[in-house]
């Protein structure tokens, strides 16, 4: 399988497509930089929503049965799921009891996370995508390569080719307002022809029992009140104390995703209408080790808005398939290696540390810290790559001796300078691209040596 | 005050330059300052990489030469931030905590230490400021565009007390270089892409010179310009402060 180096050189094979794909992305972090601008005391949101979300975490056991309680008060229907298989069966029991074999399915990165469509797809059950970028991605059978923005790395040509081909608009068409009435009218059928919708969560109120889901295309809504069932799917960490935390992190969400205020719809859900089923599945997969993981807690702060993404100099030039898990990114970078720590050990080396995801990150998660603690860890584990340990050692070895580093400095400095093709050569990644500095006659040490002692 | 003078591995080796007008400076300034012969490097490379495990040697090093200076000073932004964050030592781990309160990368030195507010120096040039991650985001030397917060720079405040330097407008001001230590290698084409974008910026903008307080991000740019056969040239900011006259040649 490829790593992120990999997947990321063969993206650059295309410069002008990198170009075109880091400006897009760079133009939503602007409008984030001048939606949260805008907001004098945005400081002091973000740290309210870490604060919040830190004595979420950590009395998660309690708020989960105070939310359990509520909801079961409510009308809903809840179950627990340990893993992602765990929640596909419950998925697929709830439609089975049913005779569904169709369902649609607004955003849900839980759902990519447990691979949902494709286990129903399995079961013989239909999915339809109603998030506009999902059902793109869906139909180009592609994985979603950004959390907010699945087909951010689609051109509209390229969507109106998909269009044609599934949807039947016409031959070279990619005028947007076109291509979203198709998709509108498309998804205009399926919204009334199924009975089971899928919805993700942003929020679920503990002290109330109601979850809340926010979109821009009124989707989950259209889904959930046409359905004779509503399934909503949820990571034991969406938890927040009381309908009032709202505020603060409804506030934070669009800002930092895409600029702006809030999203169109923030639809509560709190009880079934009558004759509808309302299922919620709490599902851990993996939270509760991340929780045990004291240096990684913080990451299930995370409220899915992708602004260290955006930021990112990295994924704006490497794309959203090049991190190889559900959630692309730096966040996805500090959570894939606890689903699967040798799978994903690419990914906490796919940065510079530059910081930048740490300073968008709306309830203020240290990302690049924890990008550094774990590639410690993935090394320590021993899913370090190979041959880096090596040179690591020979490089700590001669850095620990003052008299081994002047002896090696020397002879570094003297191939530089007297066989530049032993070091400027195709086998130096650094070569491939930039020339080696120009070596001076002598180091900084000799110069010192004769002049100032 | 006793200021001990820590010039990391590769500008020791590749820019010996920087380090004369570092020293250069500090003595101008008044500052009693010597630079410790045994010294190598902060550990960051292998720290980085995920062998923090294997920077004993370096720390143990580290604190042997420094621990004794009242302040350690160095043209590094990285590497002054490593030493911050990540210094320990089995011997005696109050002296490592010792010097990670007193390390300072130059440019803060020179503002929140010395409280310089005039320089001896010209540099009658377009210059454009390239912003370290380490020190912007990491020590703070400037106002970082993510926040929402007062503007401010050290760097800048610096630059503008040599005459005839005009800093170049950036489209964007502080978005990383893509060196990342052994990055640059293991992740080559996004490296050198961001490096290419970086660049770009620069000379769109009519930068002739790149400056910065790192040398770090400074020989990434620099192998790209050379390669692009490109005018613009790189220079520590040190020199800039210094008014640049010694070079090795």
């Amino acid at each position: 399988m490829k790593d992120h180096a990999a997947l990321a050189e063969a993206f650059n094979k295309d410069e002008q497509r990198v170009d075109w794909h880091d400006e897009t992305l760079w133009w939503v972090r602007q409008k984030r930089d001048r939606a949260s601008h805008q907001i004098p005391d945005w400081e002091e949101l973000r740290e309210a929503a870490s604060q919040i979300k830190h004595n979420v975490l950590s009395d998660l056991g309690n708020y989960l049965e105070q939310f359990e309680k509520q909801a079961i008060g409510n009308g809903i229907t809840v179950h627990w799921a340990a893993d992602a298989k765990e929640h596909n069966d419950i998925v697929h029991s709830i439609l089975k009891r049913h005779g569904i074999t169709q369902m649609v399915k607004s955003k849900s990165m839980l759902t990519e996370e447990c691979h949902l469509n494709h286990f129903l797809e399995e079961q013989g059950i239909n999915v339809v995508d109603s998030d506009l970028g999902e059902l793109i991605v869906q139909l180009a059978k592609e994985p979603p390569s950004h959390i907010v923005l699945p087909c951010i790395h689609k051109k509209k040509e390229e969507i109106g080719d998909i269009f044609h081909e599934h949807l039947g608009s016409e031959k070279g068409e990619s005028d947007p307002q076109i291509l979203t009435e198709t998709a509108r009218v498309h998804l205009r059928n399926t919204f009334l022809t199924r009975r089971a919708a899928l919805t993700g969560v942003n929020f679920a109120v503990a002290e109330t029992g109601e979850f809340v889901v926010c979109t821009n295309e009124g989707n989950a809504d259209m889904g959930a009140h046409l359905s004779d069932v509503h399934i909503a799917s949820m990571g034991i960490e969406k938890l927040i104390p009381k309908r009032k935390h709202l505020s603060v992190f409804l506030r934070l969400l669009t800002r930092s995703a895409t600029g702006q205020p809030i999203t169109t719809y923030s639809s509560h859900f709190k009880r079934p209408r009558p004759g509808q089923e309302m299922h919620i599945i709490l599902v851990d997969n993996g939270r509760s080790v991340q929780l045990g993981r004291e240096d990684f807690r913080n990451s299930l702060k995370c409220i899915r808005c992708g602004a260290c993404m955006n930021t990112c100099p990295v994924y704006r030039r490497s794309g959203g398939h090049s991190y190889h898990t559900a959630v692309a990114g730096p966040i996805g970078s500090i959570l894939a290696p606890n689903l699967d720590m040798k799978q994903y050990a690419d990914l906490p080396f796919a940065s510079t540390l530059c910081g930048s995801c740490t300073n968008v990150c709306p309830v203020k998660i240290d990302i690049h810290d924890q990008l550094y603690k774990w590639r410690q860890v993935i090394v320590k584990e021993g899913y370090g790559d190979k041959k880096k340990a090596a040179a690591m050692q020979a490089m700590a070895y001669t850095l620990s001796s003052p008299k081994v580093y002047r002896i090696a400095g020397k002879a570094g400095r003297l191939v530089m300078k007297y066989a530049p093709f032993a070091v400027n050569n195709g086998l130096n990644p650094w070569y491939k691209q930039r020339d080696m500095p120009e070596p001076p006659k002598e180091s900084f040490g000799e110069w010192y040596a004769k002049n100032r002692s | 005050m006793r200021v001990g003078l820590f010039i990391p591995c590769y500008v020791d080796q590749f820019y010996p330059n920087a380090a004369i007008a570092t020293l250069e400076l500090l003595e101008k300034l008044g500052v009693e300052v010597s630079y410790p012969a045994r010294q190598t490097c902060c550990g960051q490379p292998m720290a980085n990489s995920g062998y923090e495990h294997l920077t004993e040697g370096c720390n143990e090093l580290f604190v042997d030469n420094f621990a004794e200076y009242d302040y350690i000073v160095s043209p590094s932004g990285s590497c002054a931030l490593h030493i911050k964050e990540h210094l320990h030592t089995h011997n005696d781990e109050q002296k490592a905590l010792g010097i990670r309160k007193k390390i300072y990368e130059l440019t803060e030195f020179l503002t929140d230490i010395l409280k310089v507010e005039k320089l001896d120096a010209a540099f009658p040039h377009r210059v454009g400021l390239h912003q370290s991650c380490h020190g912007q985001r990491g020590l703070k030397l400037a106002q970082m565009t993510e926040l929402t917060a007062a503007p401010f720079s050290k760097p800048v405040a610096l630059l503008n007390m040599v005459k005839g330097v005009e800093i170049v407008p950036l489209d964007r001001p502080d978005e990383c270089c893509g060196f990342g230590g052994t990055f640059c290698v293991a992740e080559e084409a996004v490296s050198a892409k961001m490096g290419k974008d970086r660049v770009a910026d620069h000379i769109q903008n009519g930068a002739e010179y790149i400056t910065a307080a790192d040398l770090s991000c400074l020989m990434h740019m620099e192998g790209i310009l050379r390669r692009l056969k490109s005018r613009v040239k790189v220079i520590h900011i040190a020199e800039i402060l210094n008014g640049v006259k010694e070079t090795v040649a």
